[in-house]
């Protein structure tokens, strides 16, 4: 019996085999000649203004870190759905607990605006 | 020829098949939607190379490999190379754990080699018991690809493009992920065949029609997940040129628009898988699919299609979101809907049991 994960090697091998051929090939095939203009910033036509490394909003940051919190809670959602059958009422209380306390958390990061963009 | 060979060879043979059925679905996608928007917009769409167009997705192939393979002065070198390697790997990768339909049994062919004749082959990559945990790690990688695109091409429009598009698929894969739980909470398994087989029977029967707001959930997160209209934010021509991808050109910039087919289809067989029945007809007094392999295969094939058609139809017919809307959309309503109709599906299970 083959472990189930091979396959999935396969499929690995088989996806980064590909997409290094593709970008070999084609850099094979179109080979760049570089210009001045052509190796500029594309603006739209205009001069670019500085570098695009630049500050960005930290609204973004936020919504990273509430969604790495949410996250790993739904990750403890699917085990407790796949034995939920055996659990019942237990396992209903229980999860009521768990997403009452999270939905706490939720409630505060909208009060506090950091759902609003 | 060992037995473990002979699986070895045929798993292999199933990976080849998927993935070059893949490319050839995701070039004929980009052919029909074009046919299909145009029809929406009364135009005629590409339909001059070949018989109705259909080798244009060729001539675009070819064009594409011999078009000037361009990176920008300023861009940061590796990263812009390995971006679309990232972004169309972790797309592929993720079609692992889709199911094809039921197992097909290789007819006795003399030119195939013995122990090949009468195997029965399951049509799908790799079964996993944690199914749907793995599709639910590979769907947060797949951001990588497209962040990586949006800052290493030293573009403004590239850089919001890719920091919208982060900020995006994270809002809404926290709602795709719990737009599963009410469909594990009612088969109790994490593996794709085990859900399409707690379908069996009725159309009614149908995870879409059991647990309807999880399924309204996913499509739309499914949506957003894909980048489609109306989510395509992060390529928003009129705002930011072409967002992440706006400095790529040739094959890097064709495998860009790979990943994001591919992930299209993945989230149109993924939803056929869990919530429209898989290979199931709906019909029971139809002969049972999962004994005909094609059979079962072409009815998961026609939902697929339709479900792809379902895509093209939205962008033919909506706006595109505004950046808040889109926001507040995803965390202030999809989010809270699908936590709660969890809780909803919980407590009418054990009120059942």
């Amino acid at each position: 019996m083959l472990p189930v994960y091979v396959p999935i090697l396969i499929l690995a091998v088989f996806a980064v085999g590909f997409a290094a051929f593709t970008i070999v090939v084609s850099h094979l095939l179109g080979r760049p000649r570089p210009t001045e203009a052509k190796a500029a910033v594309y603006e739209c036509g205009m001069p670019a203004i500085g570098t695009a490394r630049e500050r960005f909003p930290i609204k973004f940051y936020l919504v990273c870190m509430i969604f790495i919190l949410l996250d790993v809670d739904a990750a403890f959602l699917y085990p407790w759905a796949l034995i939920y059958p055996q659990l019942g009422w237990f396992g209903f209380v229980e999860m009521l607990v768990f997403m009452t306390l999270l939905g706490g958390g939720f409630t505060y990061a909208w009060k506090v605006g950091a759902l609003d963009w | 020829m060992s037995p473990l060979i002979q699986e070895l060879i045929e798993k292999a043979l199933v990976v080849g098949i998927v993935t070059h059925g893949l490319l050839i679905v995701f070039s004929f996608c980009t052919l029909i939607e074009r046919r299909v928007l145009a029809f929406m917009q009364f135009r005629l769409g590409p339909n001059r190379t070949g018989p109705q167009g259909i080798l244009q997705p060729f001539a675009d192939g070819i064009k594409l490999f011999f078009k000037e393979e361009f990176i920008p002065a300023g861009a940061n070198k590796p990263l812009f190379v390995l971006a679309p390697a990232v972004a169309v790997a972790t797309a592929f990768m993720s079609t692992a754990i889709v199911t094809y339909g039921g197992a097909l049994t290789v007819p006795a062919f003399g030119f195939l080699p013995e122990w090949l004749q009468g195997r029965v082959i399951e049509l799908q990559i790799a079964d996993l018991e944690v199914g749907i945990l793995y599709l639910f790690a590979l769907s947060s990688l797949g951001v990588y690809g497209i962040v990586m695109a949006g800052w290493a091409s030293n573009n403004k429009y590239a850089l919001l493009g890719g920091l919208r598009s982060s900020a995006q698929m994270f809002s809404y894969e926290l709602a795709l992920g719990l737009s599963w739980v009410p469909v594990i909470l009612v088969t109790s398994s994490f593996r794709l065949p085990d859900i399409v087989a707690g379908q069996a029977g009725w159309f009614w029967n149908w995870n879409c029609f059991v647990v309807f707001p999880a399924f309204l959930v996913y499509v739309v997160a499914g949506t957003a997940e894909a980048n489609r209209t109306p989510f395509d934010l992060p390529e928003a021509e009129t705002e930011l040129v072409a967002g992440f991808h706006t400095e790529y050109s040739s094959m890097k910039f064709a495998l860009l628009q790979m990943a994001e087919y591919v992930n299209m289809i993945t989230i149109s067989a993924l939803g056929v898988n869990m919530f429209l029945g898989g290979w199931n007809t709906g019909l029971p007094f139809l002969p049972p699919t999962a004994a005909y392999g094609l059979v079962g295969f072409f009815t998961f094939a026609a939902k697929v299609a339709g479900f792809l058609f379902f895509f093209f139809w939205l962008r033919g017919t909506l706006p595109r979101f505004r950046y808040d809307q889109l926001m507040h959309f995803g965390w202030k309503v999809l989010v809270p809907v699908a936590a709660v109709f969890i809780l909803v599906t919980a407590g009418v299970l054990a009120a059942l049991a």
